[in-house]
């Protein structure tokens, strides 16, 4: 097996991710996105650590993991928080900053 | 080893037809259950660079946790279940021109730097032990940073979502 092929799945996930971030409307599927650019830099980790003969790269996927979680239940947090008080979570409408 | 190419190629298949699903669908019971499909696709990863740890993780806290917490925020935004006409924004050209020109340019990045290096496979296998030992001796403090972190985030989404 190569090492680019772990790094090159990698890359095409996080590029998909970022495009279902900056694209979708739902507050649900922008976390959604945002839990694949996670997956796919804890494959890089893990496929860096085989290589280089370290366990660190485990270790460091699994605090990503846990660093996810925490992130998506503050995250759906605060979307039911938005759609609590203006009935909606389509991103695109939240442009109160806009002048 | 060309099994494990062959298996290498069939989950990457499916892992990436499932990314571009999910972000593509107009149905967001569906991007939820093809997130699934990624997600175990990448636990299969796991297993295949020798991470058994991480891939039993990944579906413990993923496909178990997580997703749960996707399909009951899914169900109190009371998302309509069914197509739903407008799940991309208006700005979704620039989205697609940006990842693809962050795709590429990585793609081309690392072809340039790690051509064909072959993984290194006579390398020590980690076991499940040898990633606690790591955890609970040379990373100590990040995991009790992550375990005080767990509980602010715990907290922190009570206080955000209670009503009163």
């Amino acid at each position: 097996m190569l090492l680019n092929q772990f790094l090159l799945l990698g890359a095409l996930l996080f590029a998909v991710g970022v495009y279902g971030v900056l694209a979708r409307r739902n507050g649900v599927m922008v976390l959604m996105s945002i839990e694949l650019m996670l997956n796919a830099v804890n494959l890089n980790l893990v496929a860096f650590g085989l290589q280089h003969d370290v366990v660190s790269g485990q270790v460091f996927a699994l605090f990503i993991i846990a660093v996810a979680a925490a992130e998506v239940g503050v995250g759906l947090a605060i979307v039911l928080l938005l759609y609590r008080n203006r009935k909606s979570i389509a991103v695109d409408e939240f442009d109160l900053m806009k002048g | 080893m060309v099994a494990q190419n062959i298996a290498f190629g069939i989950i990457a298949a499916i892992t990436v037809a499932a990314a571009l699903g999910m972000v593509t669908t107009r149905n967001i019971v569906h991007a939820a259950l093809l997130l699934v499909a990624v997600l175990g696709g990448l636990a299969a990863n796991y297993v295949l660079l020798t991470a058994e740890f991480i891939a039993t993780t990944q579906v413990l806290v993923y496909i178990g946790a997580v997703m749960v917490l996707f399909l009951f925020g899914i169900m109190l935004t009371r998302a309509p279940i069914g197509r739903i006409p407008q799940m991309t924004g208006a700005t979704w050209p620039v989205a697609a021109l940006s990842a693809l020109a962050l795709g590429g340019i990585t793609v081309y990045a690392l072809i340039d730097r790690f051509g064909a290096d072959s993984l290194a496979t006579d390398n020590t296998v980690f076991r499940t032990a040898d990633v606690s030992d790591s955890v609970f001796s040379q990373y100590i403090i990040p995991f009790e940073a992550v375990s005080v972190l767990l509980l602010a985030a715990l907290i922190g989404a009570v206080v955000l979502a209670r009503r009163d």
